[in-house]
C-alpha cells in the first residue's frame, strides 16, 4: 500500500498520495451521479408511504398498485406503442437520410443536414407548443398518430447522426465493387452497405425508441385523455404530489431503458 | 452503331448528371419534409404569431411587455442565475472527475464511465423524481441526517432554488463530462513531460500546460450545459415548487393557463434567438482555440 | 479458361473538369481487342479519372465511350458488363471467399451448381483453389488481391479495369505478381485497362503504354518505344533517366555546341534536346578513336556515386552542360575510371542518339 501512495501517477511524476484527495472527490462525484438514478429501484419496495432508504419492510405494494391501475397500465401501452411505432418510422426515414447525404452531390446537403439537426437545437418547450398550436387546427391533439408523427421528428437527428457515423467508417469502394459488378444502386446498399452497417441502425432504432419513450414535454402538450403516454401521467402526477406508485413505474423504466441500452452497446462493441 | 455527335452528349450527360444527383439527393427527402412540416413550420407560425397583438394586428407589443413588465425581467434573471450555477457546479464537480477518468488506465476508466453513462441511460422523469424522494421533508436524506442527530427540523432541501440546482447539476453533469473528457485524452503526454523535464513542479504543469489544453473541451461542455440549462423544463418544475420560475415554464403556464398565444410565442422566439447566439458564439471560441493552436 | 469476346475501346474526346480544373482534355485513345494497355501517369495526372470514366463511375462533360460497337457513356456501371479491380480490393468482409466472387453471377441469376462450378473455377485460374470457404479477414494482402482478380473475371467480362492493384503489396510480391497477371492476361485474352504510376510495372506488363499527364495523352506506344523514342520530354523524364543537351538543326545538320552530331534521323531546322540515357552513353579509352558510327564527348568527371550493382558519373562538359552516365561495378570496368576532376570520354551510339523537340514553356 505504501508502496503505492508513493509510486507515480503521471507523467508529472506526482504521487498517488499527494492525489488522494482528488480519488475520493473523483468517487463522491461518481456516487453524486450513481446513486440518484439507481436509487428509486430499492426504494420501490418499500412498505410505507414515505419510501424509506433502505426499506424498513419490504413489500410489492407499489408494484401491484402499478399492474392493477387500469390507468397506469393504458399509459403504459400507450408509451410502448408510440415508441415501437416511433423506432419503425424515424429509423428508416434516418438512415434513409444519412444514406442519401452521404453519397449525394448536391449543393444542397449543408442547408438539408442542418434542417435535419434543428430538433436538437430548438428548446423542446418550443417545439411542444408549436406542435401543440398546429395539431389544434388539424385534429391530432391527443392522438396516436400526432405523437408519433412528433417524436419521429424528435429522434430524426439521432438516427442520422449514429448512422452518418457508421458510414463514415465505411469503405464506400465496396458499394462501387458491387455496382461494377452488376448491381444497381439500391441493390448494391442493401446486399452490401447495409449490412456492415447494421449496427449503427439498430443502435439508432433502439435510441429512437428511447427518445420517444423517455420523451415528456411534447407528449405533456399533445397527448392527453385516453393517448396519454406514461411520462405524461407522471409529470403530472409529480407536479400534484409524490404518489409512492412512481417509484415503481420508474424501476421498470429503468429496467426497459437499462437493457435496451446494453443491448445496443452490446451490438456496438461486436460490430467493430 | 455510329458514335453519335459528341456535342449531343453533352447536353444529354448534362442531363443524366443532374438526374442523377436529384434522385440521390430526394433519399434525404422524406425526412426532410417531415421535420419541416413537424418543426419548421409550427415554430414558424408562433414566429409569426408573436408579432401578432391580442386585437389581430402585427405589432411589437408582446415584445414590449416582455422588455417593459418586471415579472418577465425576473424569470430572465431566475433563468441565467440557474443556468449560471448550474454550469458553475458541473464544472465543479465535473473538470476533477474528468481529469481522474482521463488518467486512469483503460479498462478501469471504462468501468467508471459507466457511472457517467448512467444518468444517461435513466430518463429526466425518473431522476427528478429520485431527487424528490431524496430531498422532500420526509425523504431519505432528511430521515438520515435526523435519525443521526445532524439536525433536528427537516431541511427544506427541495422545492426551492437549491432543490432546483443540485437536480439540474445531476443531469447536467454528463453533457460536461463527456465532451471535457474526449478533449483531454487528446492532449499529448509529450506535452506535460516537456514542462517537467523544463522544471515546472507537477502543480505548475498543470495550471500552465494542461488545463490550457483542455479549454476547448470545457468551453463546449459549458455550453452545451448552459444553453440546455435555459430551456430546461421538467426538472425546475417539479423541483422548484413554484418558486423558480424559468422562461420555459412561464411559457408552458402562459398556454396553458391563459391561452396567451402571444405572449408564449414571443418569450419563445427570444429564448430560441438566445439558444442560436449562444451557439454562435460558442463554436466561434471554439474555432478561435482550435486556431490557436489546442491540444495538437 | 474459355473467354467471352474481347472487344476494342473507343474514347472520343472525353473532358471532365472540376470547376476550373480540367482533369481530363478531350481525350481520344483506341484500344485494340485483346490488348493490354496500361494509363502511366503522375498522380493527379487524369489516369484513374479515365478509368472511373470507362467504369461508369464518373460522369464526363462530353465525349463517347464505345465498347465494340456499343455506345456506353451514358450506361451505369452496372449494366456496362466490366470485370474491375480496385486498389482496395474491396472486398466484401461480411462474405467468404466464395459468396464474394459468386457475387456477380448471383446478380445474374446464374444456378447454383453453375456458381459454384465457375467459381472453383475462377479460384484455380488464380491460383487459390480450395479458399472458397475462406473468410476474408483470414486471408493475406497478395491473397486479397487474387480474390479481387478471380471476383472481376468470373463472370467472363470483354473488358477489365485494374486501379492500381498491386501498389499495397511489398516489391517481390508486386513483381511476383506482375508476371502472374501477364500470364493471366495472355491465357484470358480480355481487353485490359491498367492504371499506375510506377514505370517500370507499365514496362513490364503493357502491350501498350498511354502516358498520361495533365488530362492528356502524351504519347501511346510500346514499352520498347516509349523508352527509347519518347515524343516530348515529359515522356522521357518520366520514363527512365536522362540527361538533355541543346541541340540545333540547320540545313539538315545537328549541331551540339558547335559539334557536327552523327544522327540516324535528321529532323526539320529547329531547337531540339538530344536525349541521353545514362546507360548508352559508353567510357572510351584514351586510344579509341572517333568514327562514323558513335558521337564523342568530352568532359570532366564531376563526382562518383556507387549504387551496388552500377555506379553512376556526374559529368561536366566544356559548354558547363550536365550529363549523367550508369555503367556496372565489374572490376575492369572500375579500374579505368578516371578520377572526379579527370577528363572522361564518352561514346554514345548514333541509333541511340535522339532528338526531342524542344517544348516552349
Amino acid at each position: 500500500m505504501r508502496k503505492w501512495l508513493t509510486s507515480s501517477a503521471s507523467e508529472t511524476q506526482i504521487t498517488h498520495g499527494r492525489r488522494l484527495w482528488l480519488y475520493a472527490y473523483g468517487a463522491l462525484v461518481m456516487l453524486y451521479l450513481v446513486v440518484p438514478s439507481l436509487i428509486v429501484v430499492p426504494m420501490s419496495f418499500s412498505g410505507s408511504q414515505y419510501l424509506s432508504f433502505p426499506p424498513r419492510e419490504w413489500s410489492l405494494r407499489w408494484y401491484q398498485s402499478y399492474f392493477t391501475s387500469r390507468e397506469w397500465m393504458e399509459a403504459t401501452w400507450v408509451s410502448l406503442r408510440v415508441g415501437i411505432l416511433t423506432m419503425l418510422v424515424a429509423t428508416p426515414l434516418g438512415t434513409l437520410a444519412a444514406y442519401g447525404l452521404h453519397i449525394s452531390r448536391s449543393r444542397w446537403n449543408g442547408l438539408a443536414m442542418m434542417i435535419l439537426v434543428t430538433p436538437i437545437i430548438v428548446p423542446v418547450i418550443l417545439i411542444g407548443i408549436g406542435i401543440f398550436y398546429v395539431y389544434v387546427q388539424i385534429s391530432l391533439l391527443n392522438t396516436l398518430t400526432g405523437l408519433v408523427i412528433a417524436h419521429t421528428m424528435l429522434a430524426l437527428p439521432l438516427v442520422i447522426l449514429v448512422v452518418a457515423s457508421g458510414l463514415k467508417s465505411f469503405d464506400m469502394n465496396q458499394e462501387m465493387a458491387a455496382r461494377s459488378l452488376g448491381a444497381w444502386r439500391p441493390v448494391a446498399f442493401l446486399r452490401v452497405t447495409l449490412p456492415q452497417i447494421r449496427f449503427s441502425v439498430i443502435t439508432s432504432a433502439l435510441l429512437a425508441f428511447l427518445t420517444s419513450f423517455d420523451e415528456v414535454i411534447v407528449a405533456l402538450f399533445i397527448s392527453g385523455g385516453e393517448n396519454s403516454t406514461l411520462t405524461r401521467k407522471m409529470f403530472l402526477a409529480l407536479r400534484d404530489q409524490i404518489d409512492p406508485t412512481i417509484a415503481a413505474i420508474s424501476t421498470v423504466m429503468i429496467l426497459v431503458t437499462t437493457s435496451l441500452l446494453a443491448m445496443s452497446q452490446f451490438f456496438g462493441k461486436s460490430g467493430d | 452503331m455510329r458514335a453519335g455527335s459528341t456535342l449531343l452528349h453533352a447536353a444529354e450527360l448534362y442531363r443524366d448528371e443532374h438526374r442523377e444527383r436529384l434522385r440521390l439527393f430526394s433519399l434525404s427527402l422524406p425526412a426532410l419534409i417531415l421535420v419541416i412540416c413537424v418543426l419548421v413550420i409550427p415554430v414558424g407560425w408562433l414566429f409569426w404569431l408573436s408579432f401578432i397583438s391580442d386585437a389581430g394586428q402585427l405589432s411589437l407589443e408582446h415584445y414590449r411587455r416582455l422588455a417593459s413588465q418586471a415579472s418577465y425581467a425576473r424569470i430572465f434573471r431566475t433563468t441565467f442565475e440557474v443556468s449560471f450555477y448550474t454550469t458553475a457546479l458541473c464544472i465543479l464537480l465535473g473538470y476533477p472527475l474528468a481529469y481522474l477518468l482521463a488518467q486512469m488506465p483503460r479498462r478501469l476508466a471504462a468501468i467508471c464511465m459507466i457511472a457517467v453513462m448512467l444518468p444517461f441511460w435513466t430518463s429526466v422523469l425518473v431522476r427528478t423524481y429520485a431527487w424528490l424522494a431524496l430531498l422532500q421533508r420526509q425523504g431519505v436524506i432528511n430521515s438520515w441526517g435526523m435519525e443521526a442527530g445532524f439536525w433536528s427540523e427537516p431541511l427544506p432541501l427541495v422545492h426551492n432554488l437549491s432543490g432546483t440546482l443540485i437536480g439540474m447539476t445531476h443531469i447536467m453533469l454528463p453533457y460536461l463530462v463527456l465532451p471535457l473528457y474526449g478533449s483531454m485524452k487528446a492532449i499529448n503526454s509529450d506535452y506535460l513531460k516537456a514542462a517537467a523535464n523544463l522544471g515546472a513542479s507537477p502543480v505548475r504543469a498543470f495550471w500552465l500546460v494542461y488545463l490550457p489544453l483542455s479549454m476547448p473541451g470545457l468551453v463546449a461542455g459549458s455550453a452545451i450545459v448552459f444553453i440546455l440549462c435555459l430551456g430546461f423544463y421538467v426538472t425546475p418544475a417539479l423541483l422548484g415548487g413554484g418558486k423558480v420560475i424559468l422562461v420555459s415554464m412561464r411559457i408552458a403556464t402562459d398556454i396553458e393557463m391563459f391561452f396567451n398565444w402571444g405572449a408564449a410565442s414571443a418569450l419563445g422566439v427570444v429564448l430560441l434567438v438566445l439558444t442560436l447566439v449562444l451557439l454562435f458564439l460558442a463554436s466561434r471560441i471554439a474555432d478561435f482555440d482550435r486556431l490557436a493552436g489546442g491540444a495538437r | 479458361m474459355n473467354q467471352g469476346a474481347a472487344l476494342p475501346i473507343k474514347i472520343r474526346h472525353v473532358t471532365k473538369s472540376y470547376g476550373s480544373f480540367k482533369a481530363l482534355d478531350s481525350v481520344s485513345l483506341d484500344i485494340r481487342s485483346g490488348e493490354f494497355l496500361t494509363l502511366l501517369g503522375p498522380s493527379g495526372s487524369g489516369k484513374t479519372t479515365l478509368l472511373m470514366v470507362l467504369a461508369g463511375f464518373t460522369r464526363p462533360d462530353t465525349g463517347s465511350i464505345l465498347f465494340g460497337d456499343r455506345e456506353v457513356v451514358r450506361v451505369p456501371p452496372h449494366k456496362r458488363d466490366i470485370g474491375m479491380v480496385f486498389q482496395s480490393y474491396a472486398l466484401f468482409p461480411h462474405m467468404t471467399v466464395g459468396g464474394n466472387i459468386a457475387f456477380p453471377l448471383r446478380l445474374r441469376g446464374v444456378n447454383k451448381t453453375e456458381i459454384a462450378r465457375r467459381v472453383n473455377r475462377a479460384l484455380e485460374t488464380v491460383k487459390l483453389g480450395g479458399y472458397a470457404d475462406r473468410r476474408i479477414d483470414q486471408l493475406s494482402g497478395g491473397q486479397r488481391q487474387r480474390v479481387a482478380l478471380a471476383r472481376a473475371i468470373v463472370f467472363e467480362p470483354s473488358i477489365l479495369l485494374m486501379d492500381e492493384p498491386l501498389s499495397a503489396l511489398d516489391k517481390q510480391l508486386r513483381e511476383h505478381m506482375q508476371v502472374e497477371l501477364r500470364q493471366l492476361h495472355e491465357s484470358l485474352g480480355m481487353t485490359t485497362v491498367y492504371v499506375t504510376h510506377d514505370q517500370r510495372e507499365a514496362l513490364t506488363m503493357s502491350d501498350r503504354i498511354a502516358v498520361i499527364n495533365k488530362g492528356s495523352v502524351m504519347q501511346l506506344d510500346t514499352p520498347s518505344r516509349v523508352y527509347e523514342k519518347p515524343s516530348r520530354r515529359f515522356v522521357a523524364e518520366f520514363i527512365g533517366e536522362s540527361s538533355f543537351l541543346p541541340v540545333r538543326v540547320q540545313g539538315g545538320d545537328a549541331f551540339l555546341d558547335g559539334q557536327r552530331l552523327k544522327l540516324d534521323d535528321v529532323p526539320g531546322d529547329g531547337e531540339y534536346l538530344l536525349m541521353l540515357r545514362p546507360e548508352k552513353l559508353r567510357i572510351l579509352g584514351e586510344e579509341q578513336k572517333e568514327t562514323q558510327h558513335f558521337n564523342l564527348l568530352e568532359g570532366r568527371v564531376a563526382r562518383f556515386i556507387y549504387q551496388g550493382e552500377s555506379f553512376v558519373l556526374e559529368v561536366v562538359l566544356p559548354s558547363g552542360s550536365q550529363l549523367t552516365v550508369r555503367d556496372m561495378t565489374s572490376s575492369s570496368i572500375m579500374n579505368s575510371l578516371p578520377q572526379p576532376g579527370g577528363v572522361i570520354r564518352l561514346g554514345i551510339d548514333r541509333r541511340d542518339s535522339f532528338l526531342i523537340p524542344e517544348e516552349r514553356p
